[in-house]
């Protein structure tokens, strides 16, 4: 590794140093595509955020996609119902490696105001693993351009090799996520253990 | 109206919602008429009620024999004694529609329609084929009530999904227990979180609850314990 400040000083004398994990990271946290679909109200700011006034493009991620297998994101805008969940999983499994999941308001991340509802899912991260999280009902664009610049963030720490390094590039690492089925009372299973796990509610 | 088959319901609250109760048989007929004849155009809204079966406590005075002892003698004596029984009463689904007369700017008039009971004679006729905005109502209403609008050009669910098997608006629908509760539940609420969290620890006895601080935090290391 080039040390920082000799990567400046090198960079005066108009040498550019980098590694190939910096400019791999680099190309992909800069052009981020969404997958081009939105589920409820959330939706609305979404499409708000990649209007003029806030301006999505400035990230790299102004191209929305109509099909999973050119998008790099899914943002899951909005209240996920058990009617919907397994076309969200199914949509999720169809998507290219590398690819990340920003859950975008109390709908997606929990259930939010439905939590106690029959019809609607307590939050996509029972079947898929979510890199952002977003409360809110719905989110600011603020908010979601938050998100965008943590997921970059996360993108940017990520090492191509070593134990951590992300699912597309571990040959062992499991892939596709098993989609439910819609049951006679639930979908089934109520979760994927593999990602999800009852969260220790205390008292 | 006799021989109608319509049945005037008055509503003696002040709100004065009076309705008219048509037989299911002759239904058709009548909502033909009340859309020609008393020009009712717009149906707004159809929805459906669940009545659910009523037990009803009574008194009713018993005569019976009982063998006393009078004047030194036993000997059966008559005796009237009060008895409280319950007397059962069926539930049935009942659906109501609201129509206007958009010509005549009157309205609304609410019809309703029961069925025989809530369990298998739950068919009623469908007044699709007189309104077509019955159409999804009429849909949402078998979906959510379990009502069997015969005559309805295409009774699927609407809401839920084809395989589901319940009627999440009767009143004795039990739905999935899924979500974690909050940390502040209380009364019944938290019952039911016990019972939950008991189930999906796998122990067969809930944490006994005592809300000081002490109890809590001692809960918690358990929790905690379980949790490795």
């Amino acid at each position: 590794m080039v040390e920082e400040g000799l990567k400046i000083e090198l960079g005066k004398q108009g040498v550019f140093v980098t590694t190939i994990q910096e400019l791999y990271n680099w190309g992909r946290r800069s052009s981020i595509w969404p997958m081009q679909f939105g589920l409820a109200c959330c939706a609305i700011e979404m499409i708000a955020t990649t209007m003029a006034r806030y301006d999505l493009a400035r990230f790299g991620a102004e191209v929305f996609r109509p099909s999973p297998r050119q998008a790099d994101l899914m943002i899951v805008s909005g209240t996920v119902t058990k009617k919907m969940a397994p076309q969200v999983v199914r949509l999720y499994n169809q998507m290219a490696e590398p690819k990340y999941v920003i859950a975008m308001g109390a709908c997606a991340i929990s259930g939010g105001p439905f939590k106690q509802g029959y019809n609607v899912l307590k939050g996509i991260d029972r079947y898929i693993p979510v890199d952002v999280h977003i409360p809110g009902c719905p989110p600011r664009p603020e908010a979601l351009l938050h998100a965008f610049m943590t997921l970059q963030k996360k993108i940017d720490g990520q090492s191509l090799t070593g134990a951590d390094r992300p699912r597309h590039l571990d040959a062992a690492a499991q892939g596709e996520f098993p989609v439910p089925v819609q049951g006679d009372h639930d979908l089934e299973p109520a979760s994927n253990p593999g990602v999800w796990t009852v969260p220790v509610v205390l008292k | 109206m006799p021989g109608a088959g319509a049945e005037f319901v008055s509503n003696p609250s002040v709100s004065g919602q009076h309705s008219l109760r048509l037989e299911p048989t002759q239904a058709v007929a009548i909502a033909k008429f009340l859309r020609d004849e008393m020009q009712f155009d717009f149906l707004s809204n159809v929805t459906g009620v669940d009545w659910a079966d009523k037990t009803v406590p009574e008194k009713v005075k018993v005569t019976r024999t009982v063998a006393k002892t009078v004047d030194g003698v036993e000997q059966p004596v008559e005796e009237t004694v009060e008895e409280t029984r319950t007397r059962v009463t069926p539930g049935y689904l009942e659906v109501v529609y609201h129509l206007y007369s958009v010509a005549l700017k009157q309205g609304p008039l609410t019809i309703r329609m029961r069925t025989i009971n809530r369990v298998d004679q739950v068919a009623l006729p469908s007044l699709t084929p007189i309104w077509r905005s019955a159409e999804f109502q009429e849909r949402e209403i078998f979906d959510l009530y379990g009502v069997v609008f015969t005559g309805h050009p295409d009774l699927r669910r609407l809401l839920m999904w084809d395989a589901f098997k319940d009627h999440p608006m009767r009143r004795d629908y039990v739905e999935p227990d899924d979500f974690e509760y909050e940390p502040t539940a209380h009364d019944d609420v938290l019952k039911r979180a016990q019972a939950q969290r008991s189930r999906d620890q796998g122990s067969a006895t809930p944490a006994t609850e005592d809300l000081s601080l002490g109890a809590r935090a001692g809960n918690r290391d358990q929790l905690a314990k379980a949790g490795q």
